[in-house]
């Protein structure tokens, strides 16, 4: 069992009503024609020394979400305070001071390491490039960085296609810790994975976490691996957060009707208990978020849908404490 | 043992690289009985896609190689058959989806199009039937507007559609067994969901024979009879669905269902793991493939490939450690 101290009021990331459009443009005159909503309104709070999972389908603007809270794109409008500090108002060297406390570990680390720097190139840049250590000091600070994700030091001089998926991974996690961040951003880090490299890679992010008191997003479209990792869990769709919660409260009582059939959709590597479980099979794909319907985002596929949710969208209301949930409906399955 | 439609014995296959010689599958049998839904497991580089390519006559060669083996459908060997002849069993009598729909459909034809050349040429219909039967067979994969659908081309359907399609084209010539290639593997859950649950219909339907190949425990649970799991080229546990799951005798099954968190677990326990990365043969191995990774390994793994032994009823494992206690079988 791993227990974390998180405390309840200490927060490290305030998100609010952030909104990413990335605009179209057609014809001679590349004249805007419409938007992308990638991101449409959602705000949330992430607490220090906690793990918040954030799950949804292909599309649905989940690695947008952590881009934008990273001012990787800059944000059509909202909020993001990070440690007291708004960051779409920051610029330039305050900007760049405030970089190294937030960092990204990638989905791909087969794209995201440059096949001509050798690890020790990589996993050093961050420190030359912020200026906190010269020389030596770098070659010191990668060997215990190589050490702490558990890659031999020796292997610092080779080049990342000398290694393996889980153990690219790994060499992405060091580049991630190099500058102490407090706080680190893991899209899809294990979905190119293979099943047994998984699970080494996720207790290596778990065992971390303790050790240097980390906060993480989590983002992932495995509801398992979420389940297995988060403290607490936002589960969007098209854009927008639908239902955030404690992850015991959401994969044992989830109150909106996309997050249900969500975890319906996910199979279980056991076959007595899939026989027993009620399956919710949602009908067509999501919709363009160009286009997206109006009211509830949802609607077209829900199955509880009535005429007020085409006319309004529902509020992303604290439906209990610490329980939050979009969906005019959400008391029938309390 | 029932009579099965498709029996493939001592099946080896080979690629050249500049590296070496790879050993892909290194003597693979298995039966599929009719009717029955297969499910093969296994982590990527395991040889599970390169045995059903094999056995379907699709190894590229050079560099790949069937150097061994039988693989017996209908009183013929599929390994001996030219080029010309297996033509006409692939998409007639066995038909096979692939893992990833954007790249399996001809971009520049109309879906129509792609889903009446096989019924003109296994079938021999005429034009319009084929395409009255394309827009049958669209409908029965539940695709809405069918006749209008088929003048549209593939980039004008979502992932889960085109899926639907391949299927759609699996089944246009009604065939005795359906090969599936991790063909929900590029999806999101909730279209992997609405893939599996028209295959389960379709299976009970048409009554053929499918072997469903994935790396995940979890969508075999829901679907296949039998399971056979994988590892460096060689079948390395046998057994009924149920049986596997609940008594899994493979170091590397055990590992493999320990790794993976589950939807539905209560505590949170440490994900278990296998230290160590999947092998790459260069040679057919001496040893037990998976001694390296294995913590069960005694002196014996290191000098001999156990076989499938017999461990159940119906179950059978390579393994020369009886994991529950530890000891030579």
């Amino acid at each position: 069992m791993v227990t974390k101290e998180v405390n309840n009021n200490d927060i490290l990331l305030h998100v609010e009503d952030l909104k990413m459009h990335f605009p179209i443009y057609r014809g001679v005159f590349q004249r805007q024609v419409g938007a992308v909503r990638a991101v449409d309104g959602i705000s949330f709070d992430v607490k220090r020394g906690e793990t918040l999972g954030l799950v949804g389908e292909s599309g649905c603007g989940k690695s947008t979400t952590g881009r934008t809270i990273l001012q990787l794109y800059k944000p059509t409008s909202g909020n993001v305070i990070f440690d007291g500090a708004d960051l779409v108002k920051l610029k330039g060297e305050q900007m760049r001071q405030m970089r190294r406390k937030m960092q990204m570990i990638f989905q791909d680390p087969y794209a995201s390491l440059n096949p001509r720097m050798t690890v020790a190139q990589l996993v050093g840049e961050p420190l030359m490039v912020h200026n906190v250590a010269t020389g030596a000091e770098i070659n010191e600070r990668v060997q215990h960085l190589l050490d702490v994700v558990n890659l031999n030091p020796a292997f610092a001089s080779r080049y990342p296609h000398e290694f393996s998926g889980g153990q690219r991974q790994r060499i992405g996690v060091a580049r991630a810790l190099a500058l102490q961040p407090s706080f680190i951003i893991c899209d899809e880090p294990i979905s190119a994975l293979d099943v047994s490299i998984q699970a080494q890679v996720v207790n290596l992010l778990e065992e971390l976490q303790e050790q240097f008191n980390l906060t993480y997003l989590f983002i992932a479209h495995d509801l398992s691996m979420v389940k297995h990792i988060s403290d607490r869990v936002a589960v969007m769709y098209l854009g927008v957060i639908v239902e955030l919660t404690s992850r015991d409260e959401l994969y044992a009582k989830p109150l909106h009707p996309y997050t249900q059939a969500l975890l319906s959709a996910v199979p279980i590597p056991d076959p007595i208990a899939d026989a027993k479980r009620k399956r919710t099979i949602l009908q067509g794909d999501v919709p363009s978020p160009v286009n997206p319907p109006s009211g509830c985002r949802f609607r077209t596929r829900c199955p509880i849908a009535e005429a007020i949710c085409a006319e309004t969208r529902p509020e992303f209301r604290e439906i209990k404490p610490g329980h939050f949930v979009a969906c005019f409906f959400a008391e029938r399955f309390l | 043992m029932p009579d099965f439609i498709l029996d493939v014995q001592g099946l080896e296959t080979t690629f050249r690289t500049p590296d070496g010689v790879v050993h892909a599958v290194n003597g693979v049998s298995f039966g599929l009985a009719e009717g029955e839904t297969l499910g093969v497991v296994g982590e990527s580089g395991c040889g599970k896609s390169v045995t059903m390519l094999s056995v379907m006559g699709l190894i590229p060669s050079p560099p790949g190689k069937v150097e061994a083996g039988k693989a017996m459908f209908a009183g013929q060997d599929l390994i001996k058959m030219s080029k010309e002849e297996i033509r006409h069993v692939r998409g007639a009598q066995i038909a096979m989806i692939f893992q990833d729909p954007m790249t399996s459909l001809n971009p520049v034809l109309t879906i129509g199009r792609q889903l009446e050349e096989p019924l003109m040429l296994h079938i021999g219909m005429t034009k319009n039937q084929a395409r009255e039967r394309a827009a049958e067979l669209l409908s029965m994969v539940g695709i809405p507007n069918a006749k209008d659908r088929l003048n549209d081309y593939p980039h004008q359907y979502s992932g889960g559609m085109r899926q639907r399609v391949m299927i759609a084209m699996a089944l246009s010539c009604s065939p005795q067994i359906l090969i599936a290639d991790e063909p929900t593997t590029a999806l999101d859950v909730t279209i992997q969901a609405q893939i599996m649950d028209l295959v389960k219909r379709l299976r009970d339907e048409l009554g053929m024979a499918i072997i469903w190949i994935t790396h995940d425990l979890g969508v075999v649970a829901g679907l296949a009879q039998r399971v056979l799991v994988m590892y460096g080229g060689y079948i390395i546990e046998e057994a009924p669905v149920k049986e596997l799951y609940a008594n899994p005798e493979h170091p590397y099954t055990i590992g493999l269902l320990g790794s993976l968190p589950r939807v539905d677990e209560k505590e949170r326990a440490k994900l278990f793991s296998i230290d160590g990365l999947p092998p790459v043969l260069y040679q057919k191995p001496d040893a037990c493939p998976f001694a390296p990774r294995c913590k069960w390994a005694i002196e014996h793994c290191w000098k001999e490939n156990p076989p499938l032994l017999v461990v159940g009823p119906d179950h059978r494992a390579a393994c020369w450690v009886d994991t529950k206690t530890g000891r030579h079988r």
